[in-house]
């Protein structure tokens, strides 16, 4: 799988009140959320990213809240993935359970610059930097989250495991 | 092993788990709250299963909107009362009986030593307090969870932290903790669990180890954790709905770090904007002047919190520039509050007092802050815009400083007081 976009830059500890604030969750209504992506610090992003964009950030990505509508406002916005130096643990899990695309790169967060042209080879986790011809490697993925990523999500994950224990006869 | 990997190596069938291990465990207790619980609930839908878990291991708490502060929220709300009819949960509670989630649930003993918890909220982890393993995760987590009863999780490696030497006056769990993550950074303990130790602790109070847990997650933490001891024991003795049990790290274990930290030198610490981290000893931080005061949350809105903030505003007035708000995390500590004359001494000292709910902390609703407002709150995160407006700005502290700037109309120490 393939994902080709231009690269919006942001830095170390985004956190979940900059990404969606917290004003708007009274709804979870996907593309609602999605208008005030990213709003705590660029007030007209959602205006401005395309289809298949990608989000390239510093350390910590989404530190904070739980909300899950973090990773469900930057799909629905169309951001194609994020990369990151690291990501905050929760919501590194929220967007392997909900299927955003996310790779931790510390080569990729220091080295790609705003409005770059990214293809990201997600099978192999092999990030293209097309305006410099650089190349990054992305860190690889437990066995575990590839599952999930091919399942297309926990929720599909678990429908799986669920219909396969019916089927063995079990609870 | 380490208590956290106890406590998940028994939930997962297994005799030793190592750090870094992907598992699948068994979980005592769901929660999740009108924000996160809707979402959790259409993905619960999704999967098809026929009925949930266990319908009394599932706690569905409207704290954040509720008091139902607009239709919106109203409508997030009645998702969550409509479910835990349809599947008849034991652990709904309605406004009246709500309060804040990570107050109510060790208030009624819900949440035990030896559990493994998840909540659909990053302040989840406050119940390590009890001795517990308890971590935020997201929506999809609970909805998965509450079909399967089972979570997944990769095993942390445990930080130690250990305090030693004496308490200044004043200081307690809030400055520990906000000391501790200034010193460590916002991401210090990403994906660790946070195992806090040593002679302060051990003689810490319950609602200070409550503080200092709950914060864990603004280090990066998975979990903070304390060893239950004689306190643990006494506060869930008459408490617990379930029977305890109490895990303790071996002697001979090895943590990825150790820090330590002499409580002599830990002065009252407020953390400035934008991030928890921004620690700074409140006494250098007196010519920041306050427009808002919130003493309430998860963090510190129990009834020991709020006899700290009325020791200090007792037959004093609140600044005139200054709105202060305080809010009883559960209906018992407002009843108590009340009883004890608390709730007299803050509306006396022309203070407004609230009605349980998280309210203020996520910027929701009772307390929102204009453009370029400014507040000292004991709760827990002062990211940009997180009490309102994206340039107001949030200063986190203790009870007691928190009361202290009320006073002055700016930041302040008990000290300048004469207290």
């Amino acid at each position: 799988m393939f994902i080709k976009g231009r690269a919006w830059k942001f830095g170390n500890d985004i956190d979940t009140d900059v990404i969606i604030p917290a004003r708007y969750l009274n709804t979870s209504d996907q593309h609602e959320l999605a208008k005030h992506l990213m709003e705590g610090v660029d007030r007209d992003f959602s205006a401005k990213v395309k289809t298949g964009d990608i989000i390239v950030a510093g350390k910590n990505f989404g530190c904070g809240s739980s909300r899950e509508h973090a990773p469900i406002a930057i799909r629905a916005a169309g951001v194609g993935a994020v990369i990151a130096r690291s990501f905050a643990r929760i919501f590194y899990r929220n967007a392997f359970n909900i299927g955003l695309l996310i790779f931790e790169s510390p080569e990729a967060s220091e080295k790609i610059k705003e409005n770059e042209e990214i293809e990201i080879d997600a099978g192999n986790g092999i990030i293209k930097n097309l305006s410099t011809n650089e190349e990054y490697k992305a860190n690889s993925i437990p066995l575990f989250m590839r599952e999930l990523i091919v399942a297309g999500g926990l929720v599909e994950w678990t429908k799986k495991r669920l219909a396969k224990a019916e089927a063995m006869g079990g609870d | 092993m380490t208590i956290t990997e106890k406590i998940l190596a028994v939930h997962c069938g297994k005799k030793k788990v190592f750090p870094g291990e992907l598992i699948n465990a068994k979980v005592d207790l769901i929660l999740a709250n009108d924000i996160t619980a809707p979402i959790a609930i259409s993905e619960f839908k999704r999967i098809g299963a026929k009925n949930v878990f266990d319908r009394d291991r599932i706690a569905f708490i409207p704290d954040h909107f509720a008091p139902q502060k607009d239709i919106k929220a109203a409508e997030q709300c009645k998702i969550l009362k409509e479910f835990s009819r349809e599947y008849k949960l034991g652990l709904y509670f309605e406004v009246g009986r709500m309060g804040i989630e990570h107050a109510l649930l060790p208030e009624e003993g819900l949440v035990v030593p030896g559990d493994l918890i998840i909540g659909a909220d990053s302040h989840t982890c406050t119940y390590g307090a009890l001795g517990a393993f308890s971590t935020g995760v997201g929506s999809t987590d609970v909805a998965t969870a509450m079909a399967t009863g089972e979570c997944w999780f990769k095993v942390p490696e445990s930080m130690k932290f250990v305090y030693y030497g004496k308490l200044n006056k004043w200081v307690g769990g809030k400055d520990l903790i906000l000391h501790t993550i200034g010193d460590i950074g916002v991401d210090g303990a990403i994906y660790r669990a946070m195992e806090f130790q040593g002679e302060v602790i051990r003689n810490l109070p319950m609602y200070g180890r409550l503080t200092m847990c709950n914060m864990a997650i603004e280090a990066g933490g998975k979990n903070g954790i304390i060893v239950p001891d004689r306190i643990t024991k006494l506060y869930v003795t008459k408490r617990a709905k379930r029977p305890p049990v109490f895990y303790n790290s071996n002697k001979n274990v090895k943590y990825i770090e150790v820090r330590e930290y002499d409580c002599s030198k830990i002065p009252l610490t407020v953390s400035c904007p934008h991030l928890p981290s921004n620690a700074r000893p409140a006494a250098e931080l007196f010519e920041v002047a306050i427009d808002q005061v919130v003493i309430g949350s998860c963090t510190n809105g129990r009834l020991e919190d709020l006899r700290e903030a009325a020791a200090v505003i007792r037959g004093r007035k609140v600044n005139p520039n200054v709105r202060m708000i305080v809010i009883p995390a559960t209906q018992k500590i407002y009843r108590r509050a009340m009883k004890e004359g608390l709730l007299d001494i803050f509306i006396e000292a022309e203070a407004v007092v609230s009605t349980p709910t998280c309210g203020p902390c996520l910027g929701g609703h009772m307390g929102v802050l204009a453009k370029g407002e400014r507040a000292i709150a004991t709760t827990n995160r002062n990211f940009i815009g997180r009490m309102g407006h994206p340039e107001s700005e949030v200063y986190l502290s203790n009870p007691a400083v928190a009361a202290v700037s009320a006073v002055l109309g700016r930041i302040g120490t008990p000290e300048e007081l004469g207290l």
